[in-house]
């Protein structure tokens, strides 16, 4: 029997939800709200739902789609294009290729991985910038958020995880 | 009905998808180099992309960023209940206060165009203004630059300058149909000229990616004291002279606080001054640009 086109739709729905998440914490991030350092927290919270979604729904998170999302943050945010993607590429690589480490194992374990793969996605972003718009940047910023990308995974991986079981499944 | 499409479909894709699994992730990874390297030539296909990317996503943000204003102004305004009556106070006198400084701004005015007709001095050509909202902020960790919500169809040029009630806050640096990105003065890569209001004297604000950008190649013979007030120079021709910038705040490091609040920014002002300086056209690549 073919799903009905409501089904359907409501697949589709469900399918793009990892995309989706990705998508509004990216905007949130960049949206000015005027309260000073929230735009340090929000990236953080597009790095940790790539790596999350890369761990858990590998199928719904494909690297392109993290290439992609990097692409969108890069041409909002005026970045160099390129060192977004590569940030989100690397948080994807160590979720899919250490997933056997990960699923099913304690939560300190994957927030270690987080971990590591925020500091690498934060000093490639950093060197690269450096190189690419012709000057040191201060290291501070880039450093802060990734610790706050770290601090943070536990409250943001509490929200995808009611997201993965209530929508995606 | 779609079986038979559906069975080919998945003959093609389990293959395929063998070979992307191997493939896909390190062919990324060296795609988001090439886009770096691409963008490093300055290539106008790499800033068309981007452009059109920033002109497809401005109005979702602008749709976001004005209920987002709400919230802070929301927040704002519980603080700011809390201190009504001593603001009241203060806001008085300083009507009172600026009440004088209309009458004397009026006199001025009136002194000056007498003068003006006097020595024979050319008007300025008229300039043009539209306010516009910051669409999108990265935050400056990186880059600090800002989104705004409106392009060259609202008549937004590149170059033009970008203001505050408070004073200058950057320039328009690429553009696109509906929306533009502003190079904000304390940007690694941002270069005003400048001078120090009193003396004249000129330098080059150079951002960066601090709060307080610096002063730069200011004559040794210049003692500027702290406090001292620092406006465009309109050399280069870029922006008219006399735009205020900021004060300076470390006179051992000549360091300049902004009068810009750019954890504030929410409405600007894009004003073509129109002049066709010479920062302006070579900013125009090698005839590239599409006329």
């Amino acid at each position: 029997m073919t799903p009905s086109a409501a089904e359907r739709m409501d697949d589709w729905g469900r399918r793009l939800a990892p995309f989706a998440t990705v998508l509004v914490l990216l905007f949130f991030g960049l949206v000015p709200f005027g309260v000073p350092g929230l735009p340090l927290i929000a990236p953080a919270g597009t790095q940790i739902a790539v790596f999350y979604w890369a761990v858990y729904r590998p199928d719904l998170m494909p690297p392109l789609a993290a290439f992609g999302l990097g692409f969108i943050q890069d041409a909002l945010a005026g970045t160099p294009l390129g060192v977004a993607s590569l940030a989100f590429l690397i948080l994807h690589g160590i979720a899919v290729n250490q997933r056997k480490t990960f699923v099913g194992k304690p939560f300190l374990l994957v927030w270690l991985g987080l971990a590591v793969g925020a500091l690498l996605a934060a000093f490639a972003s950093w060197a690269l910038a450096s190189v690419l718009l012709g000057g040191v940047i201060p290291l501070e910023r880039p450093l802060f958020q990734a610790l706050a990308t770290i601090a943070l995974f536990p409250c943001f991986s509490w929200v995808l995880v009611r997201i993965h079981r209530g929508v995606v499944h | 009905m779609r079986e038979p499409g559906y069975r080919f479909a998945k003959r093609l894709t389990v293959p395929l998808r063998g070979f992307a699994r191997r493939f896909v992730y390190p062919l990324l990874v060296l795609g988001a180099f090439g886009l770096m390297i691409l963008g490093k030539a300055d290539l106008i296909l790499i800033e068309r992309m981007r452009t059109t990317m920033a002109d497809a996503l401005a109005p979702i943000l602008s749709f976001m960023s004005e209920p987002a204003v709400r919230v802070a102004d929301a927040i704002e305004a519980g603080r700011e209940l809390v201190r009504l009556r001593e603001e009241n106070i203060q806001l008085r006198q300083e009507n009172e206060r600026l009440r004088q400084w209309q009458i004397v701004a009026n006199r001025l005015e009136q002194e000056n165009v007498q003068l003006r007709d006097l020595a024979r001095l050319t008007a300025e050509p008229p300039s043009t203004m539209i306010s516009t909202r910051v669409v999108a902020d990265a935050g400056g960790i990186f880059v600090h630059s800002v989104l705004i919500g409106a392009g060259a169809k609202a008549g937004i040029g590149k170059g033009n300058a970008v203001m505050t009630s408070e004073g200058l806050a950057g320039r328009v640096a690429s553009l696109g149909d509906r929306s533009a990105r502003v190079l904000l003065l304390t940007d690694l890569n941002s270069r005003i000229p400048v001078m120090l209001e009193s003396t004249r004297e000129r330098a080059m604000l150079a951002g960066d990616n601090s709060h307080q950008p610096r002063l730069l190649y200011l004559p040794t013979t210049a003692h500027p004291s702290a406090g001292e007030r620092i406006v465009t120079s309109g050399d280069g021709g870029s922006f008219p002279p006399g735009l205020p910038i900021g004060v300076i705040s470390d006179v051992g490091a000549l360091r300049v606080q902004p009068f810009v609040d750019f954890n504030r920014l929410e409405f600007v002002r894009v004003i073509d001054f129109k002049i066709e300086g010479p920062v302006v056209q070579t900013e125009v690549p090698r005839g590239r640009e599409r006329r």
